[in-house]
């Protein structure tokens, strides 16, 4: 199965020019295949700047990316083919939308990657499927769309490509809590249904807590911290220090430490910190 | 005293055959700090432009200071004393240098220069953006737009200010460096703030919550008591904060807890007090 | 990247030049201009190319940057140039050559003028913020108002437009960006494919005008934005003692070069 591997990446913008920003710095890192990753930090942390590396957008200033073992980077056919293997949704990705029907805009992706009309059709007709975009809304314009719907069309488009890794910029940016709840459901399904590899690039910690079995937290540039979210989330302190949030129910577990409510285990969703405090009912009782 | 009033209003869009707003009753009390919370399309941002007269009612008043906003020949008294910001930061700011940007209301009111000036440089000063006022507004970040845009309406020296979804583009620190804003501006300098929102977290802090859905009001009263009806709020396809849910299922495991312990640390000490009284009991039997 | 390109051109600082009321430098930008044109000899050029030498040192302007905006004329610079060393009659500069030495004389001049031309109005983008210089033009322009010329309306509009191209900038590379992640290509193909390709990014950007037009304008009429009619300024232009020197010195130079035409020098 195809691995996505990073290493000693580097991305240097304006070099050698008075503005020079260094907004990557030395990322190593593999991501096996199927896995569901969380992309944590905060605005200018070189999140975007590294995603971007992923599906050859922007080329390392060092370092190496390759997909499935290939250098990504080798020559321009590299560079062209992995833009179908490694999906990238922007953030607002309503914003890309241009075609005159839904369809046709679904439709972008696997045209540029010169399928025949048939696979076309069928590719389109199973993103629209795994984001929930009903068939009667194909031959509307996109911009007669809601909000929401908008998005979800806009992410079909990068999964008609049936990438091998899917990557999505704050999905649910700007969307009310049903919205992001629909956009979340959509793509945990779609991940279990395709097996593929998904990466969400996130500031909102609770997504992230119930959504990703790998975080990773990018601090200035740098790879600060990288593991399941129970081994994350065991170390607030960092987060906090880092400038971020923890979960709602980590924090509120915190609290309840410090109170002197003996709670077991790494808690950090909602499930978990009810099923502790229960426990810990059960156990002063004995 | 109440500065903005709704008297059963009814709006509906031209062209569309559904209201948006279906009879709306509202009060907003002098230097209040109030939320108003819904989905997308329940007509929060509709409610929230009728309050500046950028829309009129079908049918019904809308009172601000006792001013008709149907009346045309006071539109801008109207519009002077209820500042308004809006979502997407890019769009509201005019000018290529951030003070340019907030003497432009001044400026359109035909304030004398020094006086402009002085509101420039005092506005900048509330929402603490005074030491970046030559820079050119793109260059900054999401927050410190809006920071910009909420001095640009404080200039006008408005009662009221009116903040339609100001967050929803924003990362999380630009998020609280505007509720901070905004907050300040309410409790220290008593300004009436409307902030129309759909995070829940950030109706926390207010005095009163009102959530919107299908165009009327559907709850109304302190965050603590709207959010403790979780079914509804639930219904709306809105979310409760973390402390009330967590309350809330504890309640049905059979708990006795309070569900209007909204922050953290309240929360935290009615669960402690919860099993602590818990454990008692059962060494006693 | 999209991003990198300069546009507006300013460089700040605080020098006598960049402290100038922009209405001077609009207005001895013409009469430099006005002298550039009636230079006709080399003393004239001479004494033109003296006082642009003198404003670049008073503005701290280097050549470089002078020369880094002349790039894109170059073409029409060298074509100027050639067109004149080679249809100007005169003496040979080598028996039976078709170059003259008149030709030369001329294409230099002709190349002193052009470079010359785009040096100063360069020496008032580079001094003068973009907004400096609307609001110039429109308190220029504030006489044609009494025959209904709209002129609060276009400068608001210029000035507008010099807020809103970096964001626009910046919109199109994110949509660029987007569109090549869905394997657009911009950069291969016939001119008419390159032109196609376009599409997906000029669409979204129109859309995407639209919309923050609309949203500009609402925001605009909340902040009390009613037209120009009783809008004050917060920025109060005034003519201080350097603007009357440097009027006078702008009058000084016209007539000189005035009297050098007269001579034909």
């Amino acid at each position: 199965m195809p691995e996505l591997r990073v290493e000693a990446l580097t991305h240097t913008y304006s070099a050698g020019t008075p503005f020079e920003k260094t907004a990557v710095e030395n990322i190593t890192l593999s991501i096996p295949a199927g896995q569901m990753l969380a992309l944590l930090g905060h605005t200018g942390s070189g999140k975007s700047t590294f995603i971007q590396h992923l599906n050859a957008l922007l080329q390392p200033t060092s370092g190496k990316v390759y997909y499935d073992g290939k250098d990504v980077n080798a020559d321009k056919y590299a560079r062209r083919d992995v833009k179908g293997k490694v999906g990238l949704v922007f953030q607002y990705p309503e914003y890309q939308l241009f075609e005159e029907t839904v369809f046709k805009d679904i439709a972008f992706g696997p045209k540029n990657q010169g399928l025949s009309e048939r696979e076309i059709d069928e590719r389109v007709r199973e993103a629209a499927r795994f984001v929930g975009v009903e068939e009667e809304l194909f031959e509307r314009s996109p911009l007669e769309l809601s909000g929401g719907q908008k998005r979800r069309v806009a992410i079909a488009g990068v999964i008609a490509m049936r990438p091998g890794v899917l990557i999505l910029d704050e999905p649910t940016a700007g969307l009310d809590p049903a919205g992001c709840r629909q956009i979340l459901d959509n793509i945990r399904a779609y991940r279990e249904e395709t097996g593929s590899t998904v990466i969400l690039v996130s500031h909102n910690m609770d997504d992230a807590a119930r959504m990703a079995d790998r975080l990773i937290v990018f601090d200035h540039g740098r790879l600060a911290m990288d593991g399941t979210p129970e081994e994350v989330f065991a170390r607030p302190e960092e987060l906090i220090a880092i400038g971020l949030n923890v979960p709602q129910a980590a924090a509120l577990a915190m609290a309840l430490r410090e109170r002197g409510v003996a709670l077991e285990g790494s808690i950090f969703t909602h499930e978990q910190l009810r099923a502790a405090v229960l426990r810990a009912k059960e156990a002063g009782a004995c | 005293m109440t500065v903005i009033e709704f008297k059963q209003v009814h709006f509906t869009y031209p062209g569309e055959g559904k209201e948006s707003l279906c009879g709306i009753d509202l009060a907003i009390e002098a230097g209040s700090f109030v939320a108003v919370l819904g989905h997308n399309g329940s007509g929060k941002s509709t409610l929230a432009k009728h309050m500046n007269a950028i829309l009129t009612p079908t049918e019904g008043r809308v009172l601000v200071e006792g001013i008709d906003t149907a009346e045309e020949a006071r539109l801008l008294d109207v519009r002077r004393r209820v500042g308004m910001v809006f979502q997407n930061p890019d769009n509201q700011i005019v000018a290529n240098v951030v003070e340019d940007d907030v003497a432009f209301a001044p400026e359109n009111l035909g304030v004398p220069p020094e006086e402009i000036r002085a509101r420039v440089d005092a506005a900048l000063k509330q929402v603490g953006m005074y030491e970046l006022r030559q820079h050119a507004p793109h260059l900054l970040s999401g927050g410190q737009k809006q920071r910009v845009a909420i001095a640009g309406v404080l200039a006008m020296q408005p009662d009221i200010i009116v903040l339609d979804e100001p967050t929803a583009m924003l990362d999380p620190q630009g998020r609280e460096e505007v509720i901070r804003t905004i907050t300040r501006l309410c409790r220290e300098n008593g300004m009436t703030v409307v902030l129309i929102t759909h995070h829940m977290d950030e109706c926390v802090g207010a005095d009163r919550l009102v959530v919107m859905s299908e165009g009327r009001i559907v709850a109304d009263g302190s965050p603590a008591a709207v959010f403790s009806q979780v079914e509804l709020m639930e219904r709306e396809g809105l979310s409760v904060p973390e402390t009330t849910r967590l309350l809330y299922d504890l309640r049905a495991d059979g708990l006795s807890l309070p569900l209007d312990a909204l922050d953290t640390a309240a929360c935290a000490d009615a669960v402690a007090a919860c099993l602590s009284r818990h454990s008692e009991r059962s060494e006693e039997s | 990247m999209l991003k990198d390109i300069t546009l507006g051109q300013y460089f700040p600082g605080d020098t006598p030049v960049h402290r100038l009321d922009p209405r001077t430098k609009i207005v001895l930008l013409i009469v430099f201009i006005v002298a550039l044109f009636s230079a006709v000899g080399w003393w004239s050029y001479g004494l033109v190319l003296a006082v642009t030498i003198a404003v670049m040192i008073l503005g701290h302007i280097t050549p470089k940057n002078i020369f880094k905006g002349l790039k894109p004329m170059l073409f029409i610079i060298v074509l100027t140039a050639l067109l004149n060393i080679f249809y100007t009659s005169g003496t040979p500069v080598v028996e039976g050559w078709i170059i003259t030495w008149e030709g030369i004389g001329r294409s230099v001049q002709m190349i002193l003028r052009i470079v010359l031309l785009i040096a100063c109005t360069f020496l008032l983008t580079y001094t003068t913020s973009p907004i400096a210089l609307t609001d110039g033009l429109e308190k220029l322009m504030n006489p044609l108002k009494k025959i209904r010329v709209p002129v609060h309306e276009m400068t608001l509009m210029m000035s507008m437009a010099l807020r809103f191209i970096p964001t626009l900038i910046e919109e199109t590379d994110k949509i660029m960006s987007a569109q090549k992640a869905r394997g657009a290509d911009f950069e291969t193909g016939s001119l008419v494919r390159r032109a196609k390709a376009l599409l997906p990014i000029l669409v979204p950007l129109f859309v995407s005008s639209f919309r923050r037009a609309d949203e500009l304008a609402v925001a605009m009429e909340s902040r009390c934005y009613h037209g120009g009619e009783g809008r004050t300024r917060m920025k109060q232009m005034k003519l201080s003692r350097a603007d009357v020197v440097a009027f006078i010195l702008g009058a000084l130079f016209l007539a000189a070069v005035f009297v050098l035409r007269h001579f034909g020098l």
